[in-house]
């Protein structure tokens, strides 16, 4: 209980939300990084998914190559990146915690965006094929509405992923509320460890529930199970 | 008859092999179907009926021969604008889930760049053709609606460009048998306004004679067995492959094809309660025909049959002593079911009325023997004699 109360005097205290490693500069950190490394993630992930998803081709090889991003540990890519980046005088921080971040971003939005549009059932695209519609507008017209909810619920995983393991930045000047984690350590501040790390924890369920209402209101009604209501005839 | 809006769909020497195959799936096809006329493809599986009709929209590209829509190659087009001009409607309907009934309506519309008013007044016109209220379904989404209705989106759905064609790939088969033939029905109906070519398959026979105008009966390795009206093939198969896919009944099915619309109608001696005996007895000898007398109320519908007992005496007739039950059958009604109705009852007439239940006439038993008789008029236009190009014989 003494240590809670701690805790809470941590976040009562000003000097927690102020300065280079006060709360709000280092969550503005954590985010920015998490939503470009995520931006950069759906770009790359969303175009080779429906690439694969539409065709049918390549997607052994394309979702094996995406999954070397998990079998590689997250800390591991930090490491990856951190040689090049001095080499190459890119220097530490922002743009190698987003390189470092990309390759956890990309699995789960190829995967669920493949997965998402070969479900699609292919008497639909029949119909539509044979209702004299270009294969692009087969793909923004029915495969893509259809997949919706499937490819949003993969860069949900994904977001979440990424707001979680940007704390890791920390370790190659990428700041974020790693930083505080970082700092909390290497002082022997358990409580401010503790008060970090519950906040990347909320952050992450934020992001969870926004993306989870954002899937929602994107998924169009008919999509939605009717139950029972489907069954009944008129 | 109102004019076709349909064009000549022929097929000539069509061909197509699939890479890898022997056999062709579809062999030296030629056959033509008149404009406003539905062709049913029926046979086995793999008789090659499905690749038929999808090298029509080339979905499937021949390997050989050519088709003409209206005399135009349809190789002559791009593939997508070529679908754009044919409807289609496929067995599990199809209907995209995400869209709304009036949005699945308008996809053709659509692609073709209509404005949205003209999109919107056409979309609300084809619910109501296929018998949706507008209001009530434009803005449902498909999964709010029944198997039937589904289908009747699907038609609306093919029907929206006004293509001069429509291809069918068993349309019915995903609704349940109960409301497959008041479906067909209703499209039949349909079809009878519109007037387009549709190229329909379907692996039932049943389907086949009572959708087409015609059949392309085919067998495996896609070879035409026979190609005329149901009628004809049923009254003269040509074939023992034929004779054996329409089946043993088929005299029933020919029966099944004929309506009561198309028998000779004998006039009733119609009798109203309160009427003299004397004057009924009177009016029944006069018709050669009947033994009977027909009991109606007084909006002229059925109540039963008077009998010469009922009538012996004088004064009015007695209402109660008619034998009830007299069978009624509408002009729609096929003769199969007709002479079921009639054998189920002791008079041996069928009693024809109109929408409203009003006597029209009488049918009888015999009267369905004669036109099982009677010359059956083949693909060519010419009357066949029952039997004449019978495979047996």
């Amino acid at each position: 209980m003494e240590f809670l109360g701690e805790v809470v005097a941590w976040f009562a205290n000003p000097e927690t939300w102020s300065g280079r490693n006060g709360i709000p500069i280092r969550l503005w950190e954590h985010v920015s990084l998490a939503a470009a490394a995520l931006a950069v993630g759906t770009l790359i992930a969303l175009p080779l998914g429906m690439l694969i998803g539409h065709t049918g081709r390549g997607a052994l090889a394309v979702v094996s190559i995406a999954n070397i991003g998990r079998a590689i540990p997250s800390l591991g890519w930090f490491g990856i990146v951190f040689v090049p980046a001095l080499n190459l005088g890119l220097g530490l921080g922002f743009w190698p915690s987003v390189i470092a971040l990309v390759p956890l971003a990309v699995p789960p939005i190829v995967t669920n965006t493949y997965t998402g549009l070969r479900e699609v059932d292919r008497d639909l695209v029949e119909a539509a094929r044979g209702m004299g519609m270009r294969e692009w507008q087969i793909l923004r017209r029915l495969e893509i509405p259809v997949a919706l909810p499937v490819i949003l619920a993969g860069i949900r995983t994904s977001a979440v992923q990424v707001v979680a393991t940007a704390t890791l930045a920390a370790v190659i000047a990428g700041g974020t509320l790693g930083q505080l984690i970082l700092v909390g350590i290497n002082i022997g501040d358990e409580v401010q460890v503790f008060g970090a790390a519950l906040l990347v924890a909320l952050l992450a369920i934020v992001t969870e529930l926004s993306f989870a209402a954002i899937q929602r209101a994107a998924t169009s009604p008919g999509l939605r199970d009717r139950g029972s209501a489907a069954e009944l005839s008129v | 008859m109102q004019d076709a809006s349909g064009a000549v769909v022929a097929f000539e020497h069509v061909t197509k092999r699939y890479p890898g195959s022997d056999a062709p799936a579809v062999d030296n096809l030629t056959l033509t179907v008149p404009a406003g006329e539905i062709c049913v493809l029926v046979g086995p599986s793999g008789c090659g009926k499905t690749t038929s009709m999808k090298m029509v929209n080339r979905l499937i590209e021949p390997t050989g021969g050519r088709i003409t829509i209206g005399g135009e190659d349809i190789m002559s087009l791009p593939a997508v604008e070529l679908r754009r001009r044919i409807g289609y409607v496929i067995q599990q309907v199809g209907l995209f889930p995400h869209l709304t009934i009036g949005e699945n309506t308008a996809v053709v519309p659509k692609l073709l760049r209509w404005k949205a008013d003209r999109t919107r007044k056409r979309t609300d016109e084809l619910l109501d053709i296929v018998g949706l209220d507008p209001a009530r379904y434009r803005d449902r989404y498909p999964n709010e609606l029944s198997g039937g209705e589904r289908q009747r989106v699907g038609v609306a759905r093919a029907l929206a460009a006004d293509p001069p064609v429509m291809l069918m790939d068993e349309p019915f088969g995903a609704v349940d048998p109960i409301r497959r033939d008041g479906l067909q029905n209703e499209f039949l109906r349909l079809q009878s306004r519109v007037r387009k070519t549709i190229i329909f398959v379907t692996h039932d026979v049943d389907e086949a004679i009572k959708m087409g105008d015609r059949i392309a009966i085919l067998q495996r390795g896609g070879i035409l067995a026979q190609y005329d009206t149901p009628a004809a093939i049923l009254a003269n198969p040509a074939s023992e492959f034929v004779e054996r896919f329409v089946g043993a009944d088929r005299g029933l099915k020919r029966l099944s094809m004929g309506r009561v619309r198309d028998l000779d109608h004998i006039e009733p001696v119609i009798v109203r309660s309160g009427e003299d005996r004397a004057e009924i007895r009177k009016r029944l000898d006069r018709s050669d025909e009947l033994t009977f007398a027909l009991l109606v109320d007084d909006d002229n519908r059925p109540l039963g049959w008077i009998d010469q007992h009922d009538l012996r005496g004088d004064g009015p007739i007695d209402p109660g002593a008619a034998t009830p039950g007299a069978p009624t059958v509408e002009p729609e009604s096929t003769l199969r079911d007709a002479l079921s109705a009639m054998l189920g009852s002791s008079v041996q007439l069928g009693v024809v009325v109109d929408e409203r239940g009003r006597v029209a006439g009488l049918v009888s038993v015999d009267a369905i023997g004669e036109r099982l008789r009677a010359p059956v008029r083949g693909v060519d236009g010419e009357l066949h004699e029952v039997g004449e190009a019978d495979a047996t014989s």
